[in-house]
């Protein structure tokens, strides 16, 4: 372990509060799309660090990252495909024109 | 001994025809008629070889228990002796002739077969009350004849006189039969049977227990009261010339034949109670008197056809109680049967004038002898019957009646009562010439023949008013007086040529001058009527009786009436409507509370989670990242709340 | 040794602050295709430490999965859609000072949590090595029915993505 591990904690952290920051303010689908695969990777370096720093099996981090990026793409996969299905019907990939679910 | 045939079956087949007619006539119409006369005329075939048996020597009763009052059964059955057998051989006979005539008169009438419904219920109660055996059947058969008499003379409703003739009918022949069963019901307390059998063998029998003579004239006294109602005897006499507004077959049938004849029956029946209470007989007799003099005394002036014969049916009714009151059954029975042929025939010829010309006016009518010769020459046979000339049935069993008083030493009865046979000549034949005889004194008035249907039945009675009082006249050697008195064991007279030749001589003079009157000085009549005027006034309004009681009782009661109808409306309706009022008032009370607390709580309820809601709802934006911030926001505020902790 | 320590952690540290800058590109620009770009290079910068961590693999397996597949997919959407024109129009909606405001906040509190937080280090996790071997009897052995149920979902998910993605057939009809 070359740093420690509280600084690539506290690395993903702020990656990970990047991606929020995306997810909470961006209008285009696409880029809330973006932001969460930033998220995600921030969730995947606290696998890896983790894995690296416990005595747990060391392959275990890394197969459950390989997972999330599984997941990751096909929700990425799905996700686009809505977008695209929405942009045919509403001509409109903002999110703030698709409040229709509201008081 | 039990008849041969179910005796039930005479009543109760003219009342299977009120049955069918009464529930299917408007589907039956016309043939509703023919029902009533065949059952009429089925019942009329089962009668008469019964009564020709009674008239042989044989005797029916039978009885069967119908429920028990305590100890004491009470018994329905019948009775056929001589007396019932008799009035049933009427009844059947008249009856039916009534309903063959009925079926021409009433043709066309929009109620066609209600009156033949009416026709036989009343056929049926007269039949029951005929051959009952005992009061309580008596009563109620009675009872269902003055509904029947009720429902027919105000046949016409339409018309206010006939619905006014109805009530008037039905109210004072009610006050009779409060009387008759205030009557028998004391006599059932004295000797504590109805059946008229064995009240006859119980009176006649005396001596084991001694009877009380008071309650006897008590119950008898009472009873009678029943017959003075029925058969319109002086106090309550005034029903039955407003009755005439009935149609004519049925003033024929019910107030000339037999129910009216009924009274006279009633008191026949209780002959033996009549004769064991002697306080009672003379008050009997002076009724009777009174009634058949006065009666005749307002037939003199009367000006209505029909109301002529009421009066005159009055008076007949009176001279049979006469008859009765001097303990001549068989006098008075006799004249009973006489006197509904010829009366039923007289008003059936009445009923076919008024058919032929629509007047009922007599002062409308004359010569009609030319145009309606049938109606004529029998209404001329039935008057002469009923004045009395020798051999029809009226002076056999008028002169019957007058040789009872006679002989019976009752001289100013026999003077009152030859007066009022002149009387009956003068009023009968004063009707005859002003009718059929002299010239059409009303151009508009166009005379017809009335249809067989109507004659015959006026020949068919004409027949009988002849030869009907052939069994109680010296040829027969006065058959039917020994039949009755058989029976009863009441006294016999020799027959009296003086008395015959005085009866003779009244009826003969009494023609002669309505003859003279009438027909040859006609200028009489009216200066007798100018110089006698307060007695023609009173014989006009019939001696003022409907204006005494209008005055003395009708208005009385009219004033506790109006007095109770004060009373309720002010005071009932008052305390009615106050509830009313008071419910009204609370409920609009208890309306603003709900309106206003209710209601109020209620929308306040809904106002308030609406007026919550419209901050809370703005949660709601449909912006999903806004969700997704306040997820952060709650994030944050699980973080700080776990650093205070730590 | 020390010198290339030293190295390697300034070249780490380099790498993270140049991740974190993409980072903030991909959600600060307004360009969309700008911001893809951006986030294939924190992807990139991403794989760089995991080999930092001793992960090869799984830095492979980024590099191929997310900048080769999942990159392309979204710059083709990108292209899909982005022809809506005007690049004036404004990328972030109103929320985002309270936002700011909020994921500050939590960064500081986690972070102080973090920093706090005594992590167990275990000498032995760190000095072993993660053959590509044996991740591979790991992923076919322990967790192996993982694996499978991932794979059923991974072609749900893609067979569900065509169905969605589709031009409805019904729409385009003769009608």
């Amino acid at each position: 372990m070359i740093i420690p591990l509280q600084h690539i904690l506290i690395f993903s952290l702020l990656l990970f509060a990047t991606g929020l920051y995306g997810v909470l303010v961006r209008r285009n689908i696409i880029g809330i799309l973006i932001s969460i695969e930033l998220m995600l990777n921030a969730a995947n370096l606290n696998l890896i660090a983790f894995s690296k720093s416990t005595s747990l099996a060391p392959e275990t981090g890394q197969i459950f990252a390989i997972f999330v990026i599984a997941i990751a793409a096909t929700a990425a996969a799905v996700g686009l495909a809505i977008v695209l299905a929405l942009y045919r019907v509403r001509k409109t990939v903002y999110t703030d024109e698709v409040n229709l679910l509201k008081w | 001994m039990v008849a041969p045939i179910p005796v039930a079956l005479i009543p109760l087949l003219p009342f299977a025809a009120f049955a069918v007619n009464i529930l299917a006539g408007r589907w039956l119409k016309h043939r509703a008629a023919w029902l009533s006369v065949a059952t009429s005329t089925l019942a009329c075939a089962l009668a008469i070889p019964l009564c020709w048996q009674v008239f042989r020597g044989a005797h029916f009763a039978h009885q069967a228990t119908w429920l028990m009052l305590g100890e004491v059964p009470l018994q329905f059955g019948y009775l056929l002796d001589p007396l019932s057998s008799t009035l049933l051989f009427m009844v059947t006979i008249v009856g039916t002739l009534i309903q063959v005539y009925a079926m021409g008169y009433m043709r066309g009438d929009p109620r066609y077969s209600r009156f033949f419904a009416y026709v036989s219920l009343f056929m049926a109660a007269m039949l029951t009350v005929v051959i009952s055996n005992n009061y309580l059947l008596f009563f109620m058969a009675w009872e269902i004849m003055g509904l029947c008499s009720y429902l027919l003379i105000g046949f016409y409703f339409e018309k206010d006189s006939a619905a006014n003739a109805c009530k008037k009918a039905f109210l004072t022949t009610r006050v009779g039969d409060i009387g008759f069963l205030i009557g028998f019901l004391t006599l059932f307390a004295a000797i504590g049977t109805l059946n008229f059998s064995e009240m006859n063998s119980i009176i006649s029998g005396a001596g084991a227990t001694p009877l009380n003579t008071t309650l006897l004239s008590f119950a008898a006294f009472f009873i009678f009261c029943g017959t003075i109602g029925k058969s319109a005897q002086f106090p309550l006499h005034v029903w039955l010339p407003d009755a005439m507004e009935g149609p004519t077959p049925v003033s024929a049938l019910i107030h000339a034949a037999t129910m009216v004849a009924a009274g006279v029956f009633l008191v026949a029946r209780s002959f033996t109670l009549f004769a064991a209470a002697p306080n009672v007989l003379p008050v009997v007799t002076a009724i009777g008197t009174i009634t058949a003099f006065g009666a005749a005394f307002i037939a003199l002036t009367q000006h209505d056809i029909k109301r002529v014969l009421a009066y005159s049916t009055i008076s007949q009714l009176g001279y049979m109680v006469t008859a009765l009151g001097l303990s001549g059954l068989g006098a008075g029975t006799f004249h009973l049967i006489t006197h509904a042929f010829f009366k039923a025939l007289l008003f059936l010829g009445a009923g076919s004038v008024i058919h032929g010309t629509h007047v009922q006016d007599i002062r409308e009518m004359g010569g009609l002898f030319k145009k309606m010769p049938s109606t004529a020459v029998t209404f001329i046979i039935a008057s002469l019957a009923l004045a009395g000339i020798p051999p029809l049935s009226g002076f056999w069993s008028k002169d019957e009646i007058l040789l009872t008083a006679f002989a019976s030493g009752h001289t100013f009865v026999f003077g009152v009562l030859l007066l009022t046979a002149f009387m009956t000549a003068f009023y009968m034949f004063r009707l005859i010439f002003l009718t059929f005889f002299g010239e059409a004194r009303n151009p508009k008035v166009h005379a017809h023949e009335s249809p067989a249907l109507m004659t015959l039945p006026l020949w068919a009675l004409a027949v009988g008013s002849v030869v009907i009082g052939i069994p109680g006249s010296p040829f027969m050697h006065h058959w039917f007086q020994k039949f009755m008195a058989h029976a009863s064991h009441y006294p016999e007279y020799e027959p009296s040529l003086f008395v015959m030749a005085c009866s003779i001589a009244a009826a003969v003079a009494g023609i002669l001058l309505a003859g003279v009157v009438y027909l040859k000085q006609k200028h009489w009549a009216e200066n007798t009527a100018k110089a006698f005027r307060p007695l023609y006034l009173l014989s006009f309004n019939k001696f003022y009786i409907d204006e005494l009681y209008s005055a003395y009782i009708v208005k009385p009661f009219h004033a506790i009436g109006r007095i109770l109808f004060g009373f309720d409306e002010t005071v009932v309706d008052g305390a009615v409507n106050g509830t009313g009022y008071a419910t009204m008032l609370l409920s609009r009370i208890k309306n603003w509370i709900d309106i206003h607390i209710v209601d109020g709580f209620v929308n306040f309820t809904g106002a308030f989670a609406y007026f919550l809601n419209s901050f809370t709802k703005r949660l709601q934006t449909g912006f999903i990242q806004n969700y997704l911030l306040i997820v952060v926001a709650a994030v944050l505020a699980f973080l700080i709340f776990e650093l205070k902790s730590i | 040794m020390e010198i290339l320590e030293l190295f390697s952690k300034i070249g780490i540290y380099a790498t993270m602050a140049l991740v974190l800058v993409f980072a903030l590109g991909v959600v600060a620009l307004r360009n969309l295709f700008h911001c893809a770009l951006c986030l294939a290079a924190v992807l990139i910068g991403t794989a760089m430490i995991y080999v930092a961590l001793h992960a090869e693999f799984l830095a492979a397996v980024q590099i191929l999965v997310y900048v080769g597949a999942v990159m392309t997919l979204v710059i083709f959407v990108i292209m899909l859609t982005e022809h809506l024109g005007g690049k004036t129009i404004r990328q972030t909606n109103r929320q985002s000072p309270a936002a700011i405001i909020g994921l500050s906040g939590i960064v500081v509190l986690l972070g102080t949590l973090l920093m706090k937080t005594p992590w167990p280090v275990t000498a032995k996790a760190l000095d072993a090595k993660v053959s590509v071997m044996s991740l591979g009897k790991a992923l076919m052995g322990t967790y192996a029915f993982p694996f499978e149920v991932i794979s059923v979902i991974l072609i749900a998910c893609l067979i569900g993505a065509i169905v969605i993605a589709k031009k409805d057939v019904s729409e385009k009809g003769p009608s």
